[in-house]
């Protein structure tokens, strides 16, 4: 099991939990110092993508979008999107599930998807000389999928057993009651994975009509990496997609925020350490104070051993391996937030320390010091995002999803660096108002007096 | 590169005119690998040490890991907890990890920096200084971060059992993190202890991958590591070796978060630095048909044929300095008993032991294992991985680069013996994962995440 080889294989010193981090900041991605060369191309048949050439490694990553998501659930069909996402090489076109798994085994070829709130993802990496039989196995998940009854139950199993066991991780429960605190009443509350009940009632019409719905040329988008070029690539992208409807049919999603006035609850459960998630909304992707958020984001939590958070809650009291911050800008809202373990007796200290920390920062914000380091981090770091194939395609799938055109890469190095201090002060005020924070505890804490009052 | 030679290879990977690695060895013993990568103005650099959990001594259990811990405090020239914030203000990351037989410390930064990164590498590695308020306080960050990845999980619970009671003497039944009451009491001596005895550049490999070439590496290299002294008194590992295996082992957790039940199986095996030529190779291959995804044998018979479990996996650990493990699961689906998993488990493995694979199978599962090595090969970090964990259990750059031909050359009959020698019942022990129902936990917790932030690596 990868877990327990994992376990024994090796123990890390940094936290595995920021993982939330460096999605966001691929949210913020940017220029590599390397001659990296993006570009634009259209297909024959109108499909716009972004492409780097990369011909060292007879290989290529690409990766694609379709809007949707998992806000895109029917009322009552929560975890639909994951269900989609689990099986599209369940058979397609003429193979059945097993032998579209093995075709797939013999090109070598590797095909997934993920669902977020907002998009529903796809990544497929190929050999160059497998890459037009590999691509016509990619059209058939994405045009044929067979959805078979015999599948549906299998996965659906699966998924199920995959609920139970999160049910009982504090880490998971905690995000999840997090987001349904948080969002009441909005889409981004509802839990992606769905419930028990949610899967079990999903039919082969409910994931046939998502994929017909969703996945469209109008919402599409898509970057390639890798040992193809531009003419080679237009093909592809006509071989892969251009059966695919023109127009998307989604259920508009409302702009929301995260609920104001402070909210804390606590979800016991009979573990040694408990887990708390806090956060509070934050400002769009567009917004020009978002640059600013980022660089105060690596101060306060985002940047792991030189963070705030760290020193205080780690370094200085020893009261948790892993503490963190983000700032993600979600199509409809935006959060800034983070998370904490800490054994039962001392989660109130921990979070008291979060909450002091916070509080310092929005009164007087960083000091030019702490600003300097972290501008130099991020601007120095940046390539370090360009350096595989498959991190490339990443990045920059990241950006076309936030609308940004590829001279965001030349550019981004110069915004980080014309952040300024008067900047980082407005900001900081302007954020973390921590009578807003929203916490979700999950363990049997026990909590000081301001962290009980919330 | 080496890399495309394999791919236009495929099936079968053939000679490849060069190796990718260069290897030489500086003066004071330090063994130091270069794989150049020039597509990013970006290096990985890694120093790894020659010493794990398994040579700690009796009763100071995680002593290796702790130390890992310790290492990022101070020197004479680094002030308390400096190490990482100066990587990070010369735009680098930086990190380290402890397994049981190596203890590894990394970087990646721009190439400009490599030299500043292995002066600060170089002095740790002879002037590490520690105060006991430091060591107290990092205490407790361990014991926290046992409670993270082990206590509050009880998969990782019933993992560290097993492993228990998989060694009847060598120390691979020690937890790496270490037993609580021992974490417990680890003290600055033990750790300095550790420290004067491991950490020498004549125990240690330096591995650079990315934008360098060997002789800048060699000349940076001989200026910073090469000031150090070798410690001629450094240990040779000498752990307690295995009696034989005679009799199969059992055990059961009952724990309330347990979800589904769940089966699991160890077996000690082999490791690449312990097997017969071809034979860890074979088991790769074999834990690949068996065990590895939706194409395996476990996963028809059990998940679609029988429909008796959720999902089944399985793998093979073979990166052991003294010996390797194949481990098996499945997850029960819905309320089937875990004897009857179990009885299906072990009439998949019958009937590998007694007939094998076919050809279609080994060829399907060699293509799939040179792909992954090369879709690794992508990775800078990965392979800086590769090689320094290869050479740390004493693999040779030659064995590590010759793997792919050494893969293309395992036979049916050498998986059949493989199976038949290693899936033996006595040599392994099976773990029951069961949840037990109890009253009054709180809020009924019935959904999981909805965060949309998923693990993609």
């Amino acid at each position: 099991m990868v877990l327990e080889n994992l376990l024994r294989a090796k123990l890390g010193r940094a936290s595995w939990a920021p993982l939330a981090a460096v999605v966001a900041l691929f949210a913020t991605s940017s220029s590599p110092a390397n001659a990296m060369k993006i570009q634009t191309i259209k297909s024959p048949g109108g499909i716009e993508a972004w492409l780097v050439e990369e011909h060292a490694v007879p290989m290529m990553a690409m990766r694609f979008a379709f809007d949707g998501g998992s806000s895109q659930d029917p009322e009552g069909k929560e975890g639909l999107a994951n269900f989609v996402t689990a099986m599209l090489d369940e058979g397609a076109g003429d193979l059945s599930a097993r032998e579209f798994q093995e075709r797939m085994e013999d090109l070598s070829m590797r095909m997934s998807y993920e669902e977020a709130k907002d998009a529903f993802y796809g990544n497929f990496e190929t050999l160059t000389a497998n890459r037009d039989e590999a691509a016509k196995l990619l059209k058939a998940a994405l045009t044929k999928p067979h959805f078979e009854a015999d599948s549906i139950e299998r996965i659906r199993q699966q998924l199920i057993a995959g609920l139970l066991y999160a049910a009982r991780d504090p880490d998971k429960v905690a995000q999840k009651e997090w987001y349904a605190l948080a969002f009441k009443g909005h889409p981004y509350a509802r839990p992606a994975n769905g419930t028990e009940k949610s899967v079990g009632g999903i039919t082969h019409d409910d994931l046939d009509g998502y994929r017909r719905r969703v996945f469209a040329k109008n919402t599409l988008k898509v970057v390639a990496v890798g040992d193809i070029d531009a003419a080679q690539f237009g093909r592809l992208l006509d071989e892969v997609f251009g059966d695919l409807p023109d127009k998307a049919q989604l259920t508009p999603v409302s702009k929301t925020t995260p609920v104001t006035g402070g909210k804390q609850e606590v979800i016991e459960m009979n573990v040694p350490q408990s887990v708390a998630v806090f956060g509070l909304g934050a400002m769009p992707r567009r917004d020009p104070e978002f640059i600013p958020a980022f660089v105060l984001n690596q101060i306060l939590g985002g940047g792991g051993f030189a963070s705030k958070l760290m020193e205080e809650v780690r370094e200085k009291r020893g009261l948790a391996y892993s503490v963190y911050t983000y700032v993600y800008p979600y199509q409809h809202a935006s959060i800034f937030s983070g998370g904490v373990a800490t054994r039962n007796d001392a989660m109130g200290q921990s979070l008291d320390v979060i909450r002091d920390e916070l509080k310092k920062m929005a009164d007087q914000g960083p000091s030019q010091e702490d600003l300097d380091n972290a501008k130099n981090y991020l601007i120095g770091s940046y390539p370090l995002r360009f350096d595989t194939n498959a991190k490339i395609a990443t990045q920059l799938l990241g950006l076309r999803m936030d609308g940004f055109g590829p001279e965001y890469v030349e550019n981004r190095n110069a915004m980080i660096a014309a952040v300024t201090l008067d900047d980082m002060k407005r900001v900081a005020k302007n954020l973390l108002a921590t009578q807003n924070l929203i916490v979700t505890i999950v363990g049997k804490p026990t909590l000081g007096a301001a962290a009980k009052k919330g | 590169m080496a890399v495309s030679m394999l791919a236009s290879a495929l099936p079968l990977a053939s000679a490849r005119a060069e190796p990718r690695a260069t290897e030489f060895t500086l003066a004071n013993g330090l063994d130091v690998v270069v794989i150049p990568d020039h597509r990013a103005p970006v290096v990985t650099h890694m120093i790894w040490y020659k010493v794990g959990s398994a040579d700690e001594p009796k009763g100071v259990s995680g002593i290796a890991h702790f130390l890992e811990h310790l290492m990022f405090k101070s020197t004479d020239k680094i002030a308390v907890g400096e190490f990482s914030k100066i990587i990070s203000r010369l735009g680098g990351q930086d990190n380290a990890f402890t397994g049981q037989d190596v203890t590894s410390y990394h970087q990646r930064i721009s190439k400009e920096r490599l030299g500043t990164v292995m002066e600060m590498e170089a002095d740790r590695m002879e002037h590490l200084r520690l105060t006991s308020e430091e060591v107290a306080t990092e205490r407790q960050v361990i014991l926290e971060e046992r409670r993270s990845r082990i206590d509050n999980n009880p998969t990782a619970l019933l993992d560290e059992q097993m492993n228990a009671t998989l060694y009847l003497s060598h120390p691979y039944g020690i937890p790496v993190i270490g037993w609580e009451h021992e974490m417990a009491k680890l003290s600055r001596e033990d750790a300095m202890h550790f420290y004067k005895r491991y950490y020498a550049p004549n125990n240690a490999i330096l591995v650079v991958a990315g934008d360098v070439t060997p002789q800048e590496v060699k000349r940076l290299a001989e200026e910073t590591y090469g000031k150090v002294p070798a410690n001629p008194s450094v240990d040779r590992r000498m752990r307690p070796e295995e009696p034989p295996h005679i009799a199969s082992r059992r055990l059961e957790l009952k724990d309330p978060r347990a979800g589904n039940a769940s089966f699991h199986r160890y077996y000690v095996a082999p490791s690449y630095s312990t097997a017969k030529p071809g034979e860890a190779e074979a088991l790769d291959l074999l834990m690949k048909i068996l065990a590895d995804g939706s194409t395996s044998r476990l996963y028809r018979k059990l998940v679609v044929e029988d429909k008796i479990a959720a999902t089944t996996g399985g793998d093979y650990s073979g990166w052991g300095l003294d010996g390797g493990a194949v481990s098996l699961y499945a997850v029960a689906g819905g309320s089937n008993g875990l004897d009857k998993i179990e009885a299906s488990v072990d009439g998949v493995l019958d009937d590998i032991r007694a007939n094998g694979v076919t050809e279609v199978e080994l060829a399907r599962a060699k293509k799939s294992l040179l792909a992954d090595y090369i879709y690794e090969s992508d990775n800078q970090a990965s392979l800086a991985r590769r090689y320094g964990w290869g050479v740390a259990v004493g693999r040779s750059v030659a064995d590590i680069e010759k793997w792919p031909q050494a893969i293309a050359k395992v036979t049916q009959d050498d998986i059949k013996h493989a199976a038949d020698t290693y899936l033996d019942l006595r040599g392994s022990v099976t773990g029951y994962l069961v949840p037990e129902e109890l009253e009054g936990e709180g809020k009924p917790i019935e959904q999981p995440v909805a965060h949309s932030l998923r693990e993609t690596r």
